[in-house]
């Protein structure tokens, strides 16, 4: 049976907006009394990854991918009017204005109301992340299949 | 309406009022009433709803210019 009071989001953009999304639900969700948890998969896994972490042993082309889309929550990049990184920074500067939290304090807001967060490990084996260069917020690492486990036992399911 | 606990809301933005409510109602006793003061527009069906979704009395908004105060009491 499907819990009622449960949603999964699927976060498999690294985008900026698109990432404000996915936590703006979450942490709603989580406010509301909703059990939620959070897959990161693909570019998603770049918000999850600490800032500055260099991976050993990466091959050249997870150097690329490692080197042209940078981790962390500071880094992230609009899916539209990007501008070179003029777009995100004009859109942080409206949100600061208007008090809109950041994707960082989102984050911990999110974290502090029990939000689960789980990074995919097919992805990461991909893009060159390794475990450690995690942020601390990640509660475990997981497959597809876990994620549809938990899907099956949530009554909502999004994929940002 | 008189209110036991009251937050401010003022200036945060969708989700920030439901969160600081949900965190505050936590604080509160059974029977007691919380007002939340936000001057985002949205708390005026939000509250409503999130009362419906968490099971506490939505007790009503008072609207005064741009400043919107909500109580929700504590089941």
């Amino acid at each position: 049976m499907a819990d009622k009071n449960a949603v999964t989001i699927i976060a498999f953009s690294g985008d900026l907006d698109k990432l404000f999304a996915s936590f703006t639900i979450a942490t709603g969700a989580a406010a509301s009394g909703m059990k939620v948890s959070m897959f990161f998969t693909f570019w998603g896994l770049k918000l999850i990854q600490q800032e500055g972490s260099k991976p050993k042993g990466l091959n050249w082309m997870q150097k690329m991918f490692s080197w042209m889309v940078k981790p962390g929550t500071e880094k992230r990049s609009l899916s539209k009017l990007n501008m070179f990184g003029a777009g995100p920074a004009m859109l942080k500067k409206l949100m600061k204005k208007s008090k809109v939290p950041s994707l960082k304090e989102m984050m911990t807001a999110a974290r502090s109301m029990g939000v689960k967060m789980t990074a995919c490990t097919t992805s990461m084996e991909v893009m060159g992340i390794t475990k450690e260069s995690l942020s601390p917020e990640v509660d475990n690492i997981a497959g597809v299949t876990s994620f549809l486990a938990e899907a099956k036992e949530s009554s909502m399911t999004l994929f940002i | 309406m008189k209110a036991d606990v009251s937050i401010d809301c003022l200036g945060l933005f969708c989700p920030m009022p439901i969160v600081k409510t949900a965190e505050k109602i936590k604080e509160i006793d059974a029977g007691k009433v919380l007002e939340v003061i936000s001057d985002d527009e949205g708390i005026v069906d939000d509250m409503p709803n999130w009362c419906k979704m968490t099971g506490h009395e939505f007790l009503g908004v008072e609207q005064n210019e741009d400043e919107f105060k909500a109580y929700v009491k504590k089941v």
